[in-house]
C-alpha cells in the first residue's frame, strides 16, 4: 500500500518540474543567507576572541556555514534534476545521484535543528567561557608591559564602553585586583605603603574602578575613587547611588547580546529554510516516481502515478533494516557455507537489489 | 552639417535602444541611492544636533532626497521611453514629448550641479556651526538639571568617547569653563573657596577633564585631575605625556566624519551627471535616427543620429536670435506697419 499516492497528468508533471524548480533556487538563496548568517556570527565571536577561553560556542556557526554551503550546492543539483526530468533521454543518469541526493537533503534538515537545539544549549558554556576570560582580562589590566597582555588594558577598557558594563559580576570585581601597574605606584608614600601591607598577597587594592565603567548618563562627573566612602565626596550616598557607573557586569552584558544574536535569528530563520527545504524534498520525491513510473509506461506522456513511499512506513523500515543488515554481513564470512557459494549468493544479493527500484531512499 | 552625426541600420537601432534602456535603469538605481544617502545624512545630522547647537542646516539632505526622488522618476519614465520607441505606433505618440523631456533632462543635470556645488560648499557652515555648538555644549555640560540642556552631558560624552576626541580646539577647553555642577560642590570647604575666588566670575575651575577624554590606549590608568601639576601624580611629566587623553579637538574630528560624507556624496552627484548627459545624448541619437528613417515603412532601413541637426555655432546663433524674438514678440515694429497705413 503506497504512502501518499497522486495522479499526475503531463501538464502536472510539468508544472510540478517548474515549481519545484522555482524552490529549489529559492532554498539557493536561503542557504546563501544562512551561509553569510554564519560568517557575521563567527566575525562577531572572533571579534570578543580576547575574553572567552575556550572556543565550544563556535561550533554554531560552523554548522551555519557548512549547512549553508551545502544546501546552496544541494539545491542547484535539485534545480539542475528539474531542468532535466521532463527530458526522457537525460533523467534516468540521474536514479542513482537521486538517492544520495535524498540523503544529504535529510540530514541538512536534521542538521539545521539541531543548530537551533545547540544556540540554547551552549549557553552555559558561554557563560563559563566568559566568566574565566573576563577574569583573566581583569586580572592582567595592569599588565600593559608583558608582551602578550599590552592589550588587555584597551580591550577590557573598550568592552565596557561599548556593551556599557563594568567588571565580571559588577564593580566590585575591580576592588578585589590591583588594576593599577607598580610602575605608577610611589611607594615611598604612606598611603600606598599602608594599602600594600593591607592584605595578604602584597597588592594594591582600591575601591575604585577604572574609567571606563563611568555612565555617560550619570547627571553628575563620574566619582571613580573611594567609591564605598559617602564621606569623600560631597552629595554622595554610596548604597543609593545608581546612574555613576554601570551597574550591569559585562558576562551578562556579552551573554545577553550573543543569546539576543542567536535567539533572534534562529527559530526564524532556520524553521522557515527547514520548511523549504522540506517540501523541496518532498516535491523532488513525487517528481521522481512520477516521472520514472511515465518513462516506464508504454507512453510516457501519459498519466503516471507518485508515490512518497512504495510501501507502508512499517514495511519500508522494515525492508532498509534487511538491507542495511544484509550489507554489514557481506563482510561477514559465514561458517555454515561455502566461501565460492557465499560470493555467489552476495552477488545475486546485489544484482537482485540493483533490479527493484529501491523504495524509501 | 548634423554635429557628430552616426549612420544607423535595424540593428545598431535595436542596440541603442537595449544600451540606452540600460543605463536608464542604471540611472534609476543611483537615484535611489543618492536618496538613501541623502537620508542617511539627514539622520546623521540629527544624531548630533545638540553639539551644533540644534541651528545646523538641514538644506543639503533635503535638496539630496529631492534630487533622488526626481532621478528616479525621470530615468523610469526615460527607460520606458527607449522600451516604447523601437514599436512605431508607440513612437508617433511619444514624439511630441521628446523634446520637452530632454529640455527637462537638461534643467535636471543643472539641478544636480547646483546641489553637487552645495555638497562642497557647505562644509563651512558646518565648521562654523559645529564650532559655535561645541562651545556651548561645553559651556552647558553642567547643566543636567536645567531643561532643555539636561542631556548635554551625555550627548557630548558619548561624542568624544565616539570620536576620540576631547574639548573643542584641544583638552585645554575643559580648563576654562567650570564643568562640576554647584550642586556637587561643598562651598564650605576651603579648597573649592580658593578655586571659586581665584578667577572674576567666581567659577569653579580646575585643570580637569571629564573621564570621556581618557584614551583606553594609555598603558597607564587614566590621569584626569591636576593635568599640569606634575608631582600631583608619580612618574607624570605633563609636557610628554601623549597617550593620556585624547589630543585631538571634537571640532576637527566631527569635522572631518561629516566633510568626508559631504565629499563622497559630492563625487557621486558629479558621477550621476555625467551619466545623465550620457542618457540624454542616447535618447537624442535614438530619437533623431528613428525620425529621420528614409523608409518609415520598412524598419530595416538606414538612417542617421546626431546630436545638434546644424553645426554648434549655428545652432548657438539660432538660439541667440529666437531668445531675442521672444522679447521682441510685444514690441511694434517700426518700419513694417508703414506700408499698410499709407493711404493708396
Amino acid at each position: 500500500m503506497t504512502l501518499l499516492k497522486m495522479k499526475f497528468n503531463q501538464q502536472r508533471r510539468v508544472r510540478l518540474a517548474q515549481g519545484l524548480w522555482l524552490m529549489s533556487w529559492l532554498a539557493v538563496t536561503g542557504g546563501a543567507f544562512i551561509f553569510c548568517l554564519g560568517v557575521y556570527l563567527k566575525t562577531e565571536l572572533l571579534r570578543r576572541d580576547e575574553v572567552m577561553e575556550n572556543a565550544e560556542i563556535h561550533v554554531v556557526p560552523n554548522i551555519l556555514m557548512m549547512v549553508g554551503l551545502a544546501s546552496m550546492g544541494t539545491n542547484w543539483v535539485a534545480s539542475r534534476v528539474c531542468q532535466d526530468s521532463l527530458d526522457v533521454s537525460r533523467f534516468p543518469r540521474w536514479k542513482v545521484p537521486l538517492l544520495a541526493w535524498f540523503a544529504m537533503a535529510a540530514l541538512l534538515c536534521c542538521l539545521l535543528l539541531t543548530v537551533v537545539v545547540l544556540s540554547y544549549a551552549l549557553q552555559g558554556s558561554l557563560e563559563d567561557s566568559l566568566k574565566v576570560g573576563l577574569r583573566n582580562g581583569i586580572r592582567f589590566y595592569k599588565d600593559t608591559d608583558v608582551p602578550g597582555r599590552c592589550f588587555q588594558k584597551e580591550t577590557i577598557d573598550r568592552l565596557q564602553m561599548e556593551f556599557r558594563c563594568c567588571g565580571n559580576n559588577n564593580f566590585k570585581d575591580w576592588f578585589e585586583v590591583q588594576w593599577v601597574s607598580s610602575r605608577y605606584l610611589d611607594f615611598t608614600s604612606q598611603e600606598v605603603k599602608d594599602r600594600i601591607r593591607s592584605n595578604v598577597d602584597g597588592r594594591y587594592l582600591l575601591d575604585g574602578v577604572p574609567f571606563s565603567c563611568c555612565n555617560p548618563a550619570s547627571p553628575r562627573p563620574c566619582l571613580q575613587n573611594h567609591l564605598t566612602d559617602s564621606r569623600a565626596h560631597y552629595n554622595y550616598e554610596y548604597q543609593s547611588e545608581e546612574l555613576n557607573l554601570y551597574s550591569r557586569g559585562c558576562r551578562q552584558a556579552l551573554t545577553d547580546y550573543y543569546m539576543g544574536l542567536m535567539n533572534s535569528t534562529g527559530p526564524g530563520v532556520l524553521s522557515l529554510f527547514s520548511c523549504v527545504q522540506m517540501s523541496v524534498l518532498l516535491s523532488m520525491r513525487y517528481l521522481q516516481t512520477a516521472v520514472e513510473a511515465a518513462i516506464a509506461s508504454e507512453n510516457p506522456e501519459g498519466e503516471s502515478e507518485g508515490y512518497l513511499l512504495d510501501k507502508g512506513v512499517k514495511e519500508t523500515y522494515q525492508d532498509v533494516r534487511a538491507k542495511v543488515l544484509g550489507l554489514l554481513k557481506f563482510g561477514q564470512v559465514d561458517p555454515s557455507e561455502d566461501a565460492s557459494g557465499a560470493a555467489e549468493g552476495a552477488k545475486t544479493a546485489d544484482t537482485e537489489k540493483a533490479a527493484t527500484p529501491t523504495p524509501a531512499s | 552639417m548634423p554635429f557628430m552625426s552616426v549612420k544607423f541600420n535595424l540593428q545598431k537601432r535595436v542596440k541603442l535602444a537595449q544600451g540606452l534602456w540600460m543605463f536608464y535603469w542604471l540611472s534609476v538605481i543611483v537615484g535611489i541611492s543618492i536618496f538613501s544617502l541623502g537620508i542617511f545624512f539627514k539622520i546623521e545630522l540629527r544624531k548630533r544636533s545638540e553639539v551644533m547647537d540644534n541651528s545646523e542646516s538641514h538644506l543639503v539632505p533635503n535638496l539630496l532626497i529631492l534630487v533622488g526622488m526626481l532621478a528616479c522618476g525621470l530615468n523610469a519614465f526615460g527607460g520606458k521611453m527607449c522600451h516604447d520607441a523601437l514599436d512605431p505606433i508607440k513612437f508617433s505618440k511619444m514624439k511630441p514629448m521628446l523634446k520637452p523631456f530632454m529640455l527637462l533632462s537638461c534643467g535636471f543635470s543643472m539641478l544636480l550641479l547646483l546641489v553637487a556645488l552645495l555638497c562642497f560648499l557647505m562644509q563651512f557652515s558646518i565648521y562654523l556651526t559645529l564650532a559655535e555648538g561645541l562651545k556651548n555644549t561645553i559651556r552647558f555640560y553642567k547643566d543636567t538639571d536645567t531643561p532643555g540642556r539636561c542631556f548635554m552631558k551625555r550627548t557630548l560624552d558619548i561624542t568624544q568617547i565616539e570620536f576620540r576626541c576631547c574639548g573643542n580646539n584641544n583638552f585645554r577647553d575643559w580648563f576654562e569653563v567650570q564643568w562640576i555642577s554647584n550642586r556637587y560642590l561643598d562651598m564650605s570647604n576651603d579648597v573649592v573657596k580658593d578655586r571659586v575666588l581665584s578667577n572674576v566670575e567666581g567659577k569653579y575651575l580646575m585643570d580637569s577633564v571629564p573621564f570621556s577624554c581618557c584614551n583606553p590606549g594609555s598603558p597607564r590608568p587614566c590621569i584626569q585631575h591636576h593635568l599640569t601639576n606634575n608631582s600631583a601624580h608619580y612618574d607624570y611629566d605633563h609636557r610628554t605625556e601623549e597617550l593620556n587623553i585624547w589630543t585631538r579637538g571634537c571640532r576637527e574630528a566631527v569635522f572631518s566624519y561629516y566633510s568626508s560624507i559631504m565629499t563622497s556624496i559630492g563625487v557621486l552627484i558629479i558621477i550621476t551627471i555625467i551619466l545623465e548627459s550620457m542618457d540624454v545624448a542616447g535618447l537624442k541619437y535614438l530619437s533623431t535616427s528613428l525620425e529621420t528613417m528614409t523608409d518609415p515603412e520598412n524598419p530595416e532601413c538606414e538612417s542617421e543620429g546626431w546630436l545638434l541637426e546644424k553645426g554648434f555655432k549655428e545652432t548657438f546663433a539660432d538660439v541667440l536670435t529666437k531668445l531675442k524674438t521672444l522679447g521682441r514678440a510685444n514690441q511694434v515694429q517700426e518700419g513694417g506697419d508703414a506700408p499698410e497705413v499709407s493711404p493708396p
